[in-house]
Protein backbone atom coordinates (compact mmCIF):
# COMPACT_ATOMS: atom_id res chain seq x y z
CA UNK A 1 0.00 0.00 0.00
CA UNK A 2 1.44 3.40 -0.87
CA UNK A 3 0.28 5.37 1.94
CA UNK A 4 2.72 8.24 1.69
CA UNK A 5 0.83 8.39 -2.24
CA UNK A 6 -2.89 8.45 -0.85
CA UNK A 7 -1.66 10.77 1.30
CA UNK A 8 -0.09 12.91 -1.06
CA UNK A 9 -2.93 13.43 -2.97
CA UNK A 10 -5.58 13.78 -0.13
CA UNK A 11 -3.91 16.44 0.95
CA UNK A 12 -3.42 17.77 -2.69
CA UNK A 13 -7.38 17.95 -3.31
CA UNK A 14 -8.05 19.12 0.48
CA UNK A 15 -5.39 22.22 -0.47
CA UNK A 16 -6.81 22.52 -3.60
CA UNK A 17 -10.62 23.08 -1.77
CA UNK A 18 -8.47 25.51 0.89
CA UNK A 19 -7.79 27.63 -2.00
CA UNK A 20 -11.05 27.95 -3.40
CA UNK A 21 -12.90 28.21 0.22
CA UNK A 22 -15.15 30.64 -1.40
CA UNK A 23 -16.13 28.13 -4.57
CA UNK A 24 -16.20 25.47 -2.35
CA UNK A 25 -17.61 25.91 1.21
CA UNK A 26 -18.93 29.50 1.31
CA UNK A 27 -20.91 29.59 -1.94
CA UNK A 28 -23.25 26.31 -0.95
CA UNK A 29 -23.47 27.76 2.88
CA UNK A 30 -25.16 31.21 1.40
CA UNK A 31 -27.10 29.24 -1.24
CA UNK A 32 -28.58 26.82 1.37
CA UNK A 33 -29.31 30.30 3.72
CA UNK A 34 -31.25 31.42 0.99
CA UNK A 35 -33.55 28.45 1.07
CA UNK A 36 -33.80 28.71 4.72
CA UNK A 37 -34.72 32.66 4.51
CA UNK A 38 -37.35 31.65 1.32
CA UNK A 39 -38.49 28.69 2.12
CA UNK A 40 -38.14 28.08 5.67
CA UNK A 41 -38.94 31.85 7.12
CA UNK A 42 -40.97 33.44 3.82
CA UNK A 43 -43.15 30.65 2.56
CA UNK A 44 -42.56 27.90 5.45
CA UNK A 45 -44.86 30.50 7.74
CA UNK A 46 -47.87 29.77 5.82
CA UNK A 47 -47.22 26.08 5.16
CA UNK A 48 -48.42 23.30 7.72
CA UNK A 49 -46.62 20.73 9.68
CA UNK A 50 -45.79 17.80 7.75
CA UNK A 51 -46.12 14.96 9.89
CA UNK A 52 -45.08 16.39 13.18
CA UNK A 53 -42.69 18.21 11.93
CA UNK A 54 -42.58 22.41 11.47
CA UNK A 55 -42.01 22.68 7.86
CA UNK A 56 -38.55 24.56 8.21
CA UNK A 57 -37.15 21.92 10.08
CA UNK A 58 -38.79 19.65 7.72
CA UNK A 59 -36.76 20.74 4.53
CA UNK A 60 -33.15 20.72 6.60
CA UNK A 61 -32.05 17.35 5.48
CA UNK A 62 -33.24 17.57 1.90
CA UNK A 63 -31.22 20.67 2.23
CA UNK A 64 -28.42 19.01 3.28
CA UNK A 65 -28.82 16.50 0.78
CA UNK A 66 -28.97 18.59 -2.12
CA UNK A 67 -25.91 20.19 -1.37
CA UNK A 68 -24.17 16.87 -0.45
CA UNK A 69 -24.75 15.21 -3.55
CA UNK A 70 -24.28 18.07 -6.09
CA UNK A 71 -20.65 19.45 -3.92
CA UNK A 72 -19.88 15.72 -4.22
CA UNK A 73 -20.09 15.04 -7.63
CA UNK A 74 -18.69 18.31 -8.63
CA UNK A 75 -15.41 17.79 -6.44
CA UNK A 76 -14.68 14.81 -7.18
CA UNK A 77 -15.43 15.00 -10.73
CA UNK A 78 -13.38 18.36 -10.88
CA UNK A 79 -10.57 16.70 -9.20
CA UNK A 80 -9.67 14.01 -11.64
CA UNK A 81 -11.01 16.01 -14.94
CA UNK A 82 -8.71 18.64 -14.43
CA UNK A 83 -5.26 17.07 -14.30
CA UNK A 84 -6.98 14.78 -17.76
CA UNK A 85 -7.55 18.48 -19.25
CA UNK A 86 -4.56 20.21 -18.02
CA UNK A 87 -2.08 17.00 -18.56
CA UNK A 88 -0.68 16.75 -14.38
CA UNK A 89 -2.54 13.18 -14.73
CA UNK A 90 0.78 11.92 -16.34
CA UNK A 91 2.20 12.11 -12.66
CA UNK A 92 -0.48 10.24 -11.95
CA UNK A 93 -0.44 7.58 -14.03
CA UNK A 94 3.09 7.29 -13.90
CA UNK A 95 3.07 6.78 -10.03
CA UNK A 96 3.54 3.56 -8.05
CA UNK A 97 0.00 3.86 -7.28
CA UNK A 98 -2.34 1.19 -7.56
CA UNK A 99 -5.83 2.21 -8.88
CA UNK A 100 -7.91 2.13 -5.56
CA UNK A 101 -4.76 3.94 -3.86
CA UNK A 102 -5.67 6.54 -6.06
CA UNK A 103 -9.66 6.35 -5.77
CA UNK A 104 -9.23 6.62 -1.96
CA UNK A 105 -6.66 9.89 -2.91
CA UNK A 106 -9.47 11.34 -4.86
CA UNK A 107 -12.51 9.93 -3.42
CA UNK A 108 -11.80 10.72 0.19
CA UNK A 109 -10.40 14.35 -0.28
CA UNK A 110 -14.00 15.01 -2.20
CA UNK A 111 -16.12 12.55 0.39
CA UNK A 112 -14.23 14.35 3.14
CA UNK A 113 -14.80 18.27 1.74
CA UNK A 114 -18.70 17.63 1.34
CA UNK A 115 -18.77 16.08 4.84
CA UNK A 116 -17.64 19.25 6.14
CA UNK A 117 -20.14 21.15 4.07
CA UNK A 118 -22.82 18.83 5.11
CA UNK A 119 -21.95 19.93 8.57
CA UNK A 120 -21.48 23.73 7.96
CA UNK A 121 -25.11 23.42 6.90
CA UNK A 122 -26.40 21.36 9.54
CA UNK A 123 -24.62 23.76 11.98
CA UNK A 124 -26.50 26.89 9.87
CA UNK A 125 -29.79 25.41 10.04
CA UNK A 126 -29.82 25.97 13.63
CA UNK A 127 -29.93 29.43 13.89
CA UNK A 128 -33.28 29.30 11.54
CA UNK A 129 -35.22 26.23 13.28
CA UNK A 130 -35.57 23.76 16.09
CA UNK A 131 -33.99 20.80 14.72
CA UNK A 132 -33.53 17.19 16.58
CA UNK A 133 -32.11 14.20 15.52
CA UNK A 134 -33.08 11.32 16.79
CA UNK A 135 -30.55 8.49 15.09
CA UNK A 136 -27.37 10.50 15.12
CA UNK A 137 -25.39 7.43 14.19
CA UNK A 138 -27.73 6.62 11.32
CA UNK A 139 -27.47 10.29 10.15
CA UNK A 140 -23.55 10.32 10.42
CA UNK A 141 -23.87 6.76 8.68
CA UNK A 142 -26.05 8.17 5.63
CA UNK A 143 -23.52 11.60 5.37
CA UNK A 144 -20.80 9.41 4.78
CA UNK A 145 -22.35 6.73 2.84
CA UNK A 146 -24.20 9.57 0.52
CA UNK A 147 -20.79 11.38 0.41
CA UNK A 148 -18.79 8.66 -1.01
CA UNK A 149 -20.84 7.40 -3.21
CA UNK A 150 -21.74 10.59 -4.57
CA UNK A 151 -18.15 11.21 -4.89
CA UNK A 152 -17.48 7.87 -6.21
CA UNK A 153 -20.04 8.87 -9.04
CA UNK A 154 -18.27 12.40 -9.29
CA UNK A 155 -15.07 10.37 -10.21
CA UNK A 156 -16.33 8.62 -12.96
CA UNK A 157 -18.10 11.49 -14.47
CA UNK A 158 -15.10 13.22 -14.21
CA UNK A 159 -13.09 10.48 -15.99
CA UNK A 160 -15.47 10.20 -18.71
CA UNK A 161 -16.23 13.81 -19.45
CA UNK A 162 -14.76 15.12 -22.63
CA UNK A 163 -15.56 18.94 -21.75
CA UNK A 164 -16.41 21.19 -19.15
CA UNK A 165 -19.72 20.76 -20.45
CA UNK A 166 -20.10 17.13 -19.88
CA UNK A 167 -18.40 17.98 -17.01
CA UNK A 168 -21.50 20.22 -15.59
CA UNK A 169 -24.30 18.31 -17.86
CA UNK A 170 -24.92 15.65 -14.75
CA UNK A 171 -25.05 17.27 -11.86
CA UNK A 172 -27.03 19.97 -13.46
CA UNK A 173 -29.08 18.11 -15.82
CA UNK A 174 -30.01 15.17 -13.96
CA UNK A 175 -29.01 15.25 -10.29
CA UNK A 176 -30.32 18.40 -9.40
CA UNK A 177 -33.91 17.73 -10.68
CA UNK A 178 -33.93 14.46 -9.46
CA UNK A 179 -32.84 16.03 -5.88
CA UNK A 180 -35.88 18.43 -6.22
CA UNK A 181 -38.34 15.53 -7.60
CA UNK A 182 -37.07 13.55 -4.88
CA UNK A 183 -38.85 14.84 -1.64
CA UNK A 184 -36.10 17.37 -0.42
CA UNK A 185 -38.64 19.77 -0.15
CA UNK A 186 -42.19 18.22 0.74
CA UNK A 187 -43.11 14.49 0.93
CA UNK A 188 -43.65 12.44 -1.91
CA UNK A 189 -46.83 11.18 -0.05
CA UNK A 190 -48.41 14.79 -0.24
CA UNK A 191 -48.21 13.51 -4.12
CA UNK A 192 -51.47 12.46 -6.28
CA UNK A 193 -51.00 9.47 -7.79
CA UNK A 194 -49.66 8.21 -9.61
CA UNK A 195 -46.73 10.52 -9.32
CA UNK A 196 -46.01 9.06 -5.69
CA UNK A 197 -45.68 5.47 -7.50
CA UNK A 198 -43.56 7.35 -10.39
CA UNK A 199 -41.27 9.02 -7.84
CA UNK A 200 -40.41 5.89 -5.71
CA UNK A 201 -38.12 4.91 -9.26
CA UNK A 202 -36.05 8.03 -8.12
CA UNK A 203 -33.07 6.65 -6.47
CA UNK A 204 -32.95 10.31 -4.39
CA UNK A 205 -36.45 9.66 -2.96
CA UNK A 206 -34.81 7.00 -0.54
CA UNK A 207 -31.42 9.09 0.66
CA UNK A 208 -33.72 11.91 1.62
CA UNK A 209 -36.26 9.86 2.98
CA UNK A 210 -33.67 7.92 5.00
CA UNK A 211 -31.75 10.71 5.92
CA UNK A 212 -34.89 12.52 7.30
CA UNK A 213 -36.02 9.69 9.34
CA UNK A 214 -32.87 9.64 11.10
CA UNK A 215 -33.61 13.33 11.85
CA UNK A 216 -37.04 12.89 12.88
CA UNK A 217 -37.85 9.34 12.86
CA UNK A 218 -40.36 9.85 9.97
CA UNK A 219 -39.77 8.97 6.02
CA UNK A 220 -41.62 8.51 3.18
CA UNK A 221 -39.91 4.71 2.61
CA UNK A 222 -38.40 2.21 5.17
CA UNK A 223 -35.14 3.16 6.35
CA UNK A 224 -33.83 0.08 5.58
CA UNK A 225 -34.87 0.51 1.56
CA UNK A 226 -32.50 3.87 1.68
CA UNK A 227 -30.12 1.88 3.19
CA UNK A 228 -30.37 -0.69 0.30
CA UNK A 229 -30.49 1.34 -2.32
CA UNK A 230 -27.55 3.75 -1.10
CA UNK A 231 -25.63 0.32 -0.57
CA UNK A 232 -26.61 -0.54 -4.17
CA UNK A 233 -25.65 2.65 -5.71
CA UNK A 234 -22.30 2.47 -3.66
CA UNK A 235 -21.47 -0.89 -5.45
CA UNK A 236 -22.48 0.13 -8.91
CA UNK A 237 -19.87 3.22 -8.71
CA UNK A 238 -17.05 0.87 -7.29
CA UNK A 239 -17.60 -2.13 -10.23
CA UNK A 240 -17.71 1.28 -13.05
CA UNK A 241 -14.34 2.43 -11.16
CA UNK A 242 -12.64 -0.92 -10.88
CA UNK A 243 -13.57 -1.12 -14.53
CA UNK A 244 -12.21 2.02 -15.84
CA UNK A 245 -8.90 1.34 -14.09
CA UNK A 246 -9.13 -2.34 -15.90
CA UNK A 247 -9.37 -1.05 -18.68
CA UNK A 248 -7.55 2.52 -18.50
CA UNK A 249 -11.09 3.57 -20.15
CA UNK A 250 -10.55 7.66 -21.17
CA UNK A 251 -7.55 7.80 -18.96
CA UNK A 252 -5.02 5.50 -21.15
CA UNK A 253 -4.36 5.14 -24.56
CA UNK B 1 27.16 -3.35 -18.80
CA UNK B 2 23.90 -4.65 -17.05
CA UNK B 3 20.99 -3.82 -18.50
CA UNK B 4 18.52 -1.66 -16.29
CA UNK B 5 15.71 -0.91 -18.88
CA UNK B 6 14.73 -4.15 -21.50
CA UNK B 7 12.40 -3.81 -24.11
CA UNK B 8 11.80 -6.64 -26.26
CA UNK B 9 9.03 -6.46 -29.01
CA UNK B 10 7.74 -3.86 -27.83
CA UNK B 11 4.30 -2.42 -30.42
CA UNK B 12 2.03 0.09 -29.59
CA UNK B 13 -1.29 0.82 -31.92
CA UNK B 14 -3.75 3.58 -31.51
CA UNK B 15 -7.15 3.11 -31.16
CA UNK B 16 -7.33 5.39 -34.50
CA UNK B 17 -5.14 2.87 -36.09
CA UNK B 18 -1.85 4.11 -35.87
CA UNK B 19 0.71 2.27 -34.89
CA UNK B 20 3.61 3.95 -33.40
CA UNK B 21 5.74 0.98 -32.03
CA UNK B 22 6.91 -2.10 -34.09
CA UNK B 23 8.33 -4.12 -32.50
CA UNK B 24 10.33 -2.38 -30.73
CA UNK B 25 14.24 -4.01 -29.58
CA UNK B 26 16.12 -1.94 -27.03
CA UNK B 27 18.44 -2.28 -24.13
CA UNK B 28 19.24 0.89 -21.50
CA UNK B 29 22.59 0.21 -19.70
CA UNK B 30 22.99 1.34 -16.00
CA UNK B 31 24.94 4.67 -15.88
CA UNK B 32 24.09 5.69 -19.57
CA UNK B 33 23.10 8.58 -21.14
CA UNK B 34 20.90 7.49 -23.94
CA UNK B 35 19.66 9.31 -26.67
CA UNK B 36 16.27 8.30 -28.38
CA UNK B 37 16.55 10.36 -31.65
CA UNK B 38 13.82 10.92 -33.95
CA UNK B 39 11.81 13.09 -36.16
CA UNK B 40 7.99 14.40 -34.74
CA UNK B 41 5.81 11.56 -34.88
CA UNK B 42 8.51 9.12 -34.76
CA UNK B 43 7.37 7.35 -31.72
CA UNK B 44 9.86 8.39 -29.13
CA UNK B 45 7.08 9.93 -26.70
CA UNK B 46 5.15 6.64 -27.12
CA UNK B 47 8.15 4.90 -26.65
CA UNK B 48 8.92 6.73 -23.05
CA UNK B 49 5.59 6.58 -22.30
CA UNK B 50 4.75 2.91 -22.18
CA UNK B 51 8.02 2.56 -20.17
CA UNK B 52 6.71 5.28 -17.25
CA UNK B 53 2.83 3.25 -17.55
CA UNK B 54 1.05 6.15 -19.24
CA UNK B 55 0.44 4.25 -22.38
CA UNK B 56 -0.71 0.42 -22.41
CA UNK B 57 1.39 -1.58 -24.56
CA UNK B 58 0.31 -3.78 -27.70
CA UNK B 59 2.11 -6.10 -27.45
CA UNK B 60 5.68 -7.20 -26.28
CA UNK B 61 7.00 -6.78 -22.14
CA UNK B 62 9.58 -4.12 -20.83
CA UNK B 63 11.58 -5.06 -17.74
CA UNK B 64 12.85 -2.27 -15.55
CA UNK B 65 15.59 -3.61 -13.36
CA UNK B 66 14.17 -6.86 -13.89
CA UNK B 67 10.86 -5.93 -13.05
CA UNK B 68 7.50 -6.73 -15.37
CA UNK B 69 6.17 -3.16 -15.99
CA UNK B 70 2.66 -4.28 -15.70
CA UNK B 71 3.16 -7.50 -13.51
CA UNK B 72 5.73 -5.38 -10.92
CA UNK B 73 4.43 -1.72 -11.80
CA UNK B 74 4.90 -0.59 -8.36
CA UNK B 75 8.57 -1.44 -8.09
CA UNK B 76 9.77 0.08 -11.64
CA UNK B 77 7.68 3.33 -11.93
CA UNK B 78 9.18 3.83 -8.43
CA UNK B 79 12.43 3.56 -9.56
CA UNK B 80 11.92 6.24 -12.55
CA UNK B 81 11.39 9.80 -12.98
CA UNK B 82 9.98 11.07 -15.40
CA UNK B 83 9.90 14.98 -17.30
CA UNK B 84 7.37 15.11 -20.00
CA UNK B 85 7.89 17.64 -22.99
CA UNK B 86 4.98 19.64 -21.62
CA UNK B 87 5.25 22.18 -18.81
CA UNK B 88 2.12 20.53 -17.10
CA UNK B 89 1.98 20.98 -13.41
CA UNK B 90 -0.69 22.77 -11.17
CA UNK B 91 0.55 26.20 -11.45
CA UNK B 92 -1.05 27.66 -8.32
CA UNK B 93 0.72 25.48 -6.34
CA UNK B 94 4.47 26.18 -4.57
CA UNK B 95 7.44 24.97 -6.19
CA UNK B 96 7.82 23.76 -2.48
CA UNK B 97 4.56 22.07 -2.54
CA UNK B 98 4.45 20.31 -5.69
CA UNK B 99 7.94 18.69 -5.37
CA UNK B 100 6.64 17.01 -1.75
CA UNK B 101 3.39 16.40 -3.61
CA UNK B 102 5.75 14.10 -6.53
CA UNK B 103 7.62 12.92 -3.70
CA UNK B 104 4.86 11.74 -1.34
CA UNK B 105 2.72 10.28 -4.97
CA UNK B 106 5.58 7.67 -5.16
CA UNK B 107 5.56 6.67 -1.60
CA UNK B 108 8.57 7.93 -0.30
CA UNK B 109 8.01 9.47 3.57
CA UNK B 110 8.69 13.19 3.95
CA UNK B 111 12.46 14.49 3.23
CA UNK B 112 12.66 18.17 3.41
CA UNK B 113 16.30 18.39 3.90
CA UNK B 114 17.41 16.17 0.37
CA UNK B 115 14.09 18.13 -1.58
CA UNK B 116 16.32 21.32 0.19
CA UNK B 117 19.46 20.12 -1.64
CA UNK B 118 17.84 19.06 -4.97
CA UNK B 119 16.43 22.32 -5.30
CA UNK B 120 19.49 24.11 -4.24
CA UNK B 121 21.15 22.14 -6.99
CA UNK B 122 18.57 23.43 -9.78
CA UNK B 123 18.94 27.08 -8.61
CA UNK B 124 14.78 27.03 -7.60
CA UNK B 125 15.50 27.18 -3.76
CA UNK B 126 14.84 31.06 -3.47
CA UNK B 127 11.83 30.29 -5.67
CA UNK B 128 10.47 27.49 -2.91
CA UNK B 129 7.69 29.76 -2.31
CA UNK B 130 6.63 31.18 -5.38
CA UNK B 131 3.86 29.97 -7.23
CA UNK B 132 5.12 28.08 -10.26
CA UNK B 133 3.21 30.40 -12.94
CA UNK B 134 5.31 33.55 -11.48
CA UNK B 135 8.19 31.53 -12.65
CA UNK B 136 10.25 32.35 -15.85
CA UNK B 137 10.13 28.72 -18.54
CA UNK B 138 13.76 27.73 -18.06
CA UNK B 139 12.34 27.48 -13.67
CA UNK B 140 9.31 25.50 -15.15
CA UNK B 141 11.65 23.39 -16.93
CA UNK B 142 14.14 22.73 -13.47
CA UNK B 143 10.65 22.47 -11.70
CA UNK B 144 9.34 19.32 -14.11
CA UNK B 145 12.87 18.16 -13.20
CA UNK B 146 12.84 18.59 -9.44
CA UNK B 147 9.48 16.47 -9.72
CA UNK B 148 10.92 13.85 -11.56
CA UNK B 149 14.16 13.60 -9.03
CA UNK B 150 12.26 14.03 -5.80
CA UNK B 151 11.79 10.54 -5.26
CA UNK B 152 15.39 9.99 -5.87
CA UNK B 153 15.07 7.41 -8.94
CA UNK B 154 17.79 5.86 -10.40
CA UNK B 155 16.56 6.47 -13.78
CA UNK B 156 15.69 9.42 -15.41
CA UNK B 157 13.49 9.93 -18.73
CA UNK B 158 13.80 13.55 -20.27
CA UNK B 159 11.18 13.45 -23.50
CA UNK B 160 12.45 16.58 -25.43
CA UNK B 161 14.14 18.45 -22.45
CA UNK B 162 15.22 21.17 -25.00
CA UNK B 163 12.71 21.56 -27.21
CA UNK B 164 11.80 25.49 -27.97
CA UNK B 165 14.87 26.22 -25.46
CA UNK B 166 17.30 29.08 -26.01
CA UNK B 167 20.75 28.24 -26.32
CA UNK B 168 21.90 29.63 -22.98
CA UNK B 169 19.52 27.62 -21.54
CA UNK B 170 19.97 24.09 -23.89
CA UNK B 171 24.41 24.37 -22.46
CA UNK B 172 22.56 24.99 -18.95
CA UNK B 173 19.92 22.01 -19.31
CA UNK B 174 23.28 19.47 -21.12
CA UNK B 175 25.20 20.50 -17.90
CA UNK B 176 22.78 19.73 -15.53
CA UNK B 177 21.89 16.06 -17.17
CA UNK B 178 25.88 15.36 -17.34
CA UNK B 179 26.26 16.36 -13.45
CA UNK B 180 22.68 13.90 -12.79
CA UNK B 181 24.51 11.34 -14.81
CA UNK B 182 27.87 11.77 -12.76
CA UNK B 183 26.12 10.76 -9.41
CA UNK B 184 24.76 7.62 -11.01
CA UNK B 185 21.38 8.03 -12.55
CA UNK B 186 20.94 6.48 -16.14
CA UNK B 187 19.54 9.01 -18.51
CA UNK B 188 17.69 8.31 -21.58
CA UNK B 189 16.13 11.15 -22.96
CA UNK B 190 14.72 11.90 -26.83
CA UNK B 191 15.21 14.83 -28.86
CA UNK B 192 15.18 16.00 -32.99
CA UNK B 193 18.30 17.38 -32.11
CA UNK B 194 20.85 15.51 -33.33
CA UNK B 195 23.47 18.03 -32.13
CA UNK B 196 22.31 17.32 -28.79
CA UNK B 197 22.39 13.20 -28.97
CA UNK B 198 25.77 14.17 -29.89
CA UNK B 199 26.68 16.58 -27.63
CA UNK B 200 25.20 14.46 -24.71
CA UNK B 201 24.72 10.33 -25.12
CA UNK B 202 27.31 7.63 -24.94
CA UNK B 203 25.23 5.63 -26.99
CA UNK B 204 22.20 6.73 -29.87
CA UNK B 205 18.82 5.02 -31.01
CA UNK B 206 17.65 6.56 -33.84
CA UNK B 207 13.38 5.48 -34.07
CA UNK B 208 11.47 6.23 -37.57
CA UNK B 209 8.34 5.31 -38.34
CA UNK B 210 8.11 3.25 -34.76
CA UNK B 211 11.16 1.59 -35.77
CA UNK B 212 14.30 1.55 -34.14
CA UNK B 213 16.98 1.88 -36.88
CA UNK B 214 20.23 1.61 -35.97
CA UNK B 215 21.54 1.90 -31.96
CA UNK B 216 24.69 2.15 -31.30
CA UNK B 217 27.42 4.23 -29.36
CA UNK B 218 27.87 7.89 -30.63
CA UNK B 219 31.07 8.07 -31.95
CA UNK B 220 30.78 4.48 -33.16
CA UNK B 221 27.94 5.99 -35.66
CA UNK B 222 29.94 8.51 -36.40
CA UNK B 223 32.79 5.93 -37.35
CA UNK B 224 30.01 3.38 -39.11
CA UNK B 225 28.42 5.98 -41.19
CA UNK B 226 30.74 8.89 -41.29
CA UNK B 227 31.65 10.31 -44.57
CA UNK B 228 33.99 12.83 -44.88
CA UNK B 229 34.95 15.41 -47.14
CA UNK B 230 38.46 17.23 -48.75
CA UNK B 231 37.23 20.21 -50.17
CA UNK B 232 40.31 21.74 -51.84
CA UNK B 233 40.03 25.73 -53.01
CA UNK B 234 41.84 25.77 -57.06
CA UNK B 235 44.12 28.20 -58.20
CA UNK B 236 42.73 28.13 -61.45
CA UNK B 237 38.79 26.90 -62.45
CA UNK B 238 38.04 24.04 -63.38
CA UNK B 239 35.28 23.21 -66.30
CA UNK B 240 35.33 19.42 -65.43
CA UNK B 241 37.14 17.04 -63.40
CA UNK B 242 40.19 16.30 -65.41
CA UNK B 243 40.61 12.17 -67.17
CA UNK B 244 43.82 11.89 -64.82
CA UNK B 245 42.11 11.95 -61.66
CA UNK B 246 38.92 9.79 -62.26
CA UNK B 247 39.80 7.17 -59.94
CA UNK B 248 38.68 8.95 -57.18
CA UNK B 249 34.99 10.10 -56.21
CA UNK B 250 35.19 13.84 -56.96
CA UNK B 251 33.12 16.38 -57.92
CA UNK B 252 33.25 20.42 -58.54
CA UNK B 253 31.81 22.78 -56.36
CA UNK B 254 31.70 26.80 -56.40
CA UNK B 255 31.13 26.82 -60.09
CA UNK B 256 34.48 25.01 -60.59
CA UNK B 257 36.55 26.73 -57.92
CA UNK B 258 36.63 23.82 -55.63
CA UNK B 259 37.63 20.42 -56.06
CA UNK B 260 35.55 18.63 -53.25
CA UNK B 261 36.73 14.59 -52.63
CA UNK B 262 34.45 12.14 -50.69
CA UNK B 263 35.96 9.04 -48.83
CA UNK B 264 35.47 7.03 -46.22
CA UNK B 265 36.53 7.59 -42.53
CA UNK B 266 37.17 3.91 -41.88
CA UNK B 267 39.40 3.12 -44.76
CA UNK B 268 42.86 3.19 -44.16
CA UNK B 269 44.02 4.48 -47.14
CA UNK B 270 41.76 7.29 -47.77
CA UNK B 271 43.80 7.85 -51.21
CA UNK B 272 44.62 11.17 -50.36
CA UNK B 273 48.22 11.23 -50.56
CA UNK B 274 47.91 9.61 -54.05
CA UNK B 275 45.20 12.10 -54.93
CA UNK B 276 47.64 14.97 -54.06
CA UNK B 277 50.75 13.27 -56.08
CA UNK B 278 48.51 13.00 -59.11
CA UNK B 279 46.94 16.85 -58.90
CA UNK B 280 50.17 17.65 -58.59
CA UNK B 281 51.49 15.58 -61.83
CA UNK B 282 48.40 17.42 -63.40
CA UNK B 283 49.45 20.71 -62.81
CA UNK B 284 46.87 21.26 -60.80
CA UNK B 285 47.30 24.01 -58.09
CA UNK B 286 45.36 24.80 -54.51
CA UNK B 287 45.58 27.43 -52.47
CA UNK B 288 43.83 26.38 -49.74
CA UNK B 289 42.27 22.64 -48.29
CA UNK B 290 39.49 22.06 -45.73
CA UNK B 291 38.33 18.45 -44.32
CA UNK B 292 35.13 17.95 -42.49
CA UNK B 293 32.79 15.04 -41.23
CA UNK B 294 29.44 15.02 -41.75
CA UNK B 295 27.26 15.55 -38.97
CA UNK B 296 24.79 13.25 -37.34
CA UNK B 297 22.09 15.21 -39.12
CA UNK B 298 23.29 13.94 -42.29
CA UNK B 299 24.15 10.43 -41.22
CA UNK B 300 20.70 10.80 -39.80
CA UNK B 301 19.19 12.08 -43.02
CA UNK B 302 20.82 9.14 -44.96
CA UNK B 303 19.86 6.80 -42.91
CA UNK B 304 16.12 7.71 -43.15
CA UNK B 305 16.03 7.99 -46.51
CA UNK B 306 17.79 4.12 -46.86
CA UNK B 307 15.05 3.32 -44.80
CA UNK B 308 12.41 4.64 -46.93
CA UNK B 309 14.52 3.02 -49.81
CA UNK B 310 14.39 -0.75 -48.66
CA UNK B 311 10.47 0.15 -47.82
CA UNK B 312 9.96 1.74 -51.53
CA UNK B 313 11.73 -1.35 -52.57
CA UNK B 314 9.34 -3.64 -50.77
CA UNK B 315 6.30 -2.35 -51.62
CA UNK B 316 7.19 -2.45 -55.59
CA UNK B 317 8.54 -5.91 -55.50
Amino acid sequence: MNVHGVWALYKYEMARAARTVWQSLVTPVITTVLYFVVFGSAIGSRMEDIGTVDYGAFIVPGLIMLSLLTQSISNASFGIYFPKFSGTVYEILSAPMSPIETVIGYVGAAATKSIILGLIILATATFFVDLRIEHPFVMVLFLVLTAVTFSLFGFIIGIWADGFEQLSFIPMLIVTPLTFLGGAFYSIRMLPEPWESISLANPVVYLVSGFRWSFYGEGDVPVVWSLGITALFLAVCLGAVIWIFRTGYRLKE
Amino acid sequence: MAAVVSIENLSKTYDGGVKALDSVDLEIEQGEIFALLGPNGAGKTTLISAVCGIVVPTGGTVTVAGHDIIREYKKTRGAIGLVPQEISTDMFETVMATVRFSRGLFGKPKNDAYLEELLKDLSLWDKKDAQIRELSGGMKRRVMIAKALSHEPDILFLDEPTAGVDVELRRGMWRLVRRLNDKGTTIILTTHYIEEAEEMADRVGVIQGGRIVIVDRTDAIMRQLGKRQLSLTLAEKLDAVPAALCGWDLELADEGHQLVYTFDANDEDTGIPRLLRAMDEAGIGFTDLDTSKSSLEEIFVDLVHRENGTQAQGEGA
